[in-house]
């Protein structure tokens, strides 16, 4: 019995960390975040690591790694808030395009990093403010809202029967203007679509859950990343910071703070590698621990991103200090593919708790 | 990642169902002490399946060390709630002390009785004067002759109205640094100047006790360790006690119990678990119970494979344990509402009571073994690196 990461696994953490510490600073972050400068520097980069080539076969030009792996970087990247689409198309996409078949040629150019594919499955989880999409005759009308990625190449689009289309990025009747969120580290959109052209990828709607259940997986482990980080942040704060002349690290209010931060992320650690597992080797927990992690971890998230900014006092919430990042990401997480109280009613309905 | 054990252990699974398959209906009732149980006691080490690596000569059935056939027979055990034999300080700490530092002597004399439910032991650590300071303790032992004479008093020592004998934290080096000034001593409850008088807790139930010692003598060579070294000796054990505190395991069969419990309570005609709000309360705990249980498997591995970067996640366990159970109790108690509050002998009593004794139990358990503000300091000093609270003397009046 092994639970947890490899040697390999352990040392591609070290390398994935080394590399974002030394080349996507949180100036780099600022620059991509204000608009002075696109995420596409910094997405090459990670291509040339393999890390957009993740979860894509080797045959098809990947790198062909687990889903344990893949849980591995995106902790990291939540770690250094890095600005960049990983969810959906090292994630999401790879997932669908591998399951449904077919798509090989798509799949190398997202391994090589040439090639962004967005998601719009939000009106299949739960539609808001009336967004709806409808397909027909490899048509489709309607709007999707709050779509991951402005600058894709092209989008995955869920439909209410969980049946997944390709639409263009140029399409013809496409139209599509960013959305701005609190979380400026990914960005967003608005697709309106009038009769667009729509490929179908898979019309099995097993394909649309393994790879929601996948997504929730990885954005849950982004939420270990940021919050580790943000503990990392306010012990180091709390340990220079003096008031009463002693640094603030030797008050028993701040240091119950940060225990408490620590004994609620400390088991996520184990609950993503878990859950990772089940991805890979036991598709029959899968749905329902894809449901508890992402509502668990962002549960922690929102205690642990509160917590640290408190434990900053005033500078916490200053942008100077930047902690602020960290906070809104966890935030977008927390409410992107399934709120909590969502996902746990999904984990009720799994186990016939619910209706 | 690998979470099977191997074949050679599926083989051993196989032996320990069998047993408890052929054993299930002749187990006595997991309670208190008493001649059943003793007798069932034996034939749990007969088996193997209790006293497990203790050697043979001190009475235990003497198994190489493996943590995960250990493991194995309490899971196969827990599986249909079979009586795993006798519990108690004696064997759960005293034993692995003495093994570890106890004399030749000494383990000839204690392990075998204690751990074949013959000799029952009390733990004296805890004074009014020293609870989370457990080291500013001042029961003293002094040196007359061949004999310790012991004066002071103990609080919260379970089983001591029961117990054939202590083990107890004792000053025995008055002047020495409080850390180095206590001695752990071994002595029969009957000694004169001994007094035990129970206490009362808010279960209703007397198993605590206070213990009073007057001119108490006790034979010189009934110490285990060195004079002044008692703290380590201790330490070695309560490390032991956190962690036991708050199992997963019991926590997940509690959860099985609480999820039936709500498929079967109603309010109004409507199922509880078809209540949004209590589902919703159910759910969150179920994912608490899911954190809790993967961080154990890590802890399990961890001991298997001797991985070294799991201090906090150790650290953690007593704190976040014993606080999820006090909540998932409360639960049970809160989706039966007045019914809930049946306790003794109330013909809507649900579960025997178990619900508000463990409610009110493991409100206890925050508070003992180390109260869940300790635990937050050890976790940010040890765990974080934070230091430690300046001294202050307490203000003159």
């Amino acid at each position: 019995m092994e639970f947890g990461l490899s040697e390999e696994q352990t040392l591609l953490q070290d390398s994935i960390n080394r590399y974002l510490t030394d080349q996507v600073s949180l100036d780099e972050v600022r620059k991509v975040a204000g608009g002075e400068i696109s995420d596409a520097g910094i997405w090459q980069g990670l291509a040339e690591l393999g890390i957009t080539g993740i979860l894509i076969p080797e045959s098809h030009g990947g790198v062909g790694s687990g889903n344990l792996e893949a849980a591995v970087v995106a902790e990291c990247l939540g770690y250094h808030v890095t600005p960049v689409p990983f969810l959906s198309t090292a994630v999401i996409a790879p997932t669908a395009l591998t399951m449904a078949g077919n798509h090989e040629e798509l799949l190398g150019s997202i391994a090589s990093g040439e090639h962004r594919t967005g998601v719009a499955f939000g009106e299949a989880i739960g539609a808001r403010a009336d967004a709806s999409v409808s397909i027909s005759g490899g048509k489709i009308n309607g709007r999707s809202i709050f779509v991951l990625d402005e600058d894709a190449d092209d989008y995955l689009v869920a439909d209410g029967n969980h049946h997944i289309y390709l639409v263009k990025a140029n399409a013809r009747g496409l139209e599509r203007t960013g959305l701005s969120t609190v979380d400026r580290t990914r960005s967003t959109c608005q697709l309106v679509y009038n009769n667009v052209d729509a490929q179908l990828v898979s019309d099995n709607p097993q394909v649309f859950t393994v790879t929601l259940d996948t997504a929730r997986i990885m954005q849950a482990a982004d939420t270990l990343g940021a919050a580790q980080c943000m503990l990392d942040q306010a012990v180091a704060y709390a340990m220079q910071r003096k008031q009463f002349n002693r640094i603030i690290a030797s008050f028993q209010a701040v240091k119950h703070m940060c225990a408490e931060m620590a004994a609620n992320l400390e088991p996520c650690r184990s609950f993503i590698w878990y859950a990772s597992h089940t991805l890979d080797a036991l598709p029959e927990e899968r749905h329902l621990v894809a449901c508890h992690t992402k509502a668990h971890l962002q549960e922690t998230g929102q205690q642990v991103s509160k917590t640290a900014t408190e434990v900053h006092g005033g500078m916490g919430f200053t942008d100077l200090v930047g902690l602020h990042y960290w906070f809104k990401r966890i935030g977008a997480n927390r409410q992107l593919l399934g709120s909590p109280e969502m996902l746990r009613e999904e984990a009720a309905r799994i186990q016939g708790f619910a209706a | 990642m690998d979470l099977s054990f191997g074949k050679e252990y599926e083989e051993f699974r196989r032996e320990v169902s069998r047993f408890v398959e052929e054993n299930k209906d002749r187990q006595p009732a997991i309670g208190p002490h008493s001649l059943d149980t003793v007798t069932w006691q034996k034939k749990l080490i007969e088996n193997g399946y209790a006293a497990r690596t203790i050697p043979r000569k001190y009475g235990g059935f003497g198994a190489e060390p493996d943590i995960i056939k250990s493991r194995i027979i309490s899971e196969e055990f827990g599986r249909v709630q079979m009586n795993s034999g006798l519990g108690g300080q004696g064997i759960s700490m005293l034993t692995p002390v003495l093994l570890d530092m106890g004399t030749e002597e000494q383990k000839q004399q204690f392990i075998k009785p204690t751990i074949h439910g013959e000799m029952v032991w009390c733990q004296g650590y805890s004074e009014p004067g020293a609870g989370s300071d457990l080291a500013s303790l001042t029961t003293r032992a002094e040196l007359d002759g061949d004999e310790w004479v012991i004066n002071g008093q103990k609080i919260w020592t379970s089983s001591a109205h029961v117990a054939d004998w202590i083990f107890c934290l004792v000053r025995t080096e008055p002047d020495a640094p409080k850390h180095q000034g206590i001695s752990f001593l071994l002595f029969r409850m009957d000694t004169p100047g001994i007094e035990v008088r129970p206490l009362v807790d808010m279960t209703m139930t007397a198993s605590f006790n206070e213990v009073f010692f007057t001119d108490v003598r006790v034979p010189k060579d009934q110490i285990v360790g060195r004079r002044g070294e008692g703290w380590q000796v201790a330490n070695a054990i309560l490390g032991f006690e956190r962690g036991s505190l708050a199992t997963p395991d019991a926590a997940h069969s509690r959860l099985n119990g609480l999820i039936e419990l709500m498929q079967q309570e109603t309010i109004n005609g409507e199922k509880i678990i078809q209540n949004p709000q209590f589902r919703e309360r159910l759910m969150k705990i179920q994912g608490r119970v899911m954190a809790m249980g993967y961080n154990d498997m890590r802890l399990f591995s961890a001991r298997i494979n001797g991985n070294k970067d799991t201090r906090l996640a150790g650290m953690i366990v007593k704190l976040q344990g014993t606080e999820l159970r006090h909540e998932l109790e409360g639960l049970a108690i809160d989706i039966m509402g007045e019914i809930g509050l049946s306790y003794n002998q109330n013909p809507y009593l649900r579960g025997g009571g178990s619900w508000q004794r463990h409610y009110m139990y493991y409100l206890g358990l925050i508070i003992g073994g180390g109260t869940n503000q300790i635990q937050k300091n050890i976790i940010s000093e040890r765990g974080l690196g934070m230091p430690r609270e300046p001294k202050a003397e307490s203000k003159q009046e």
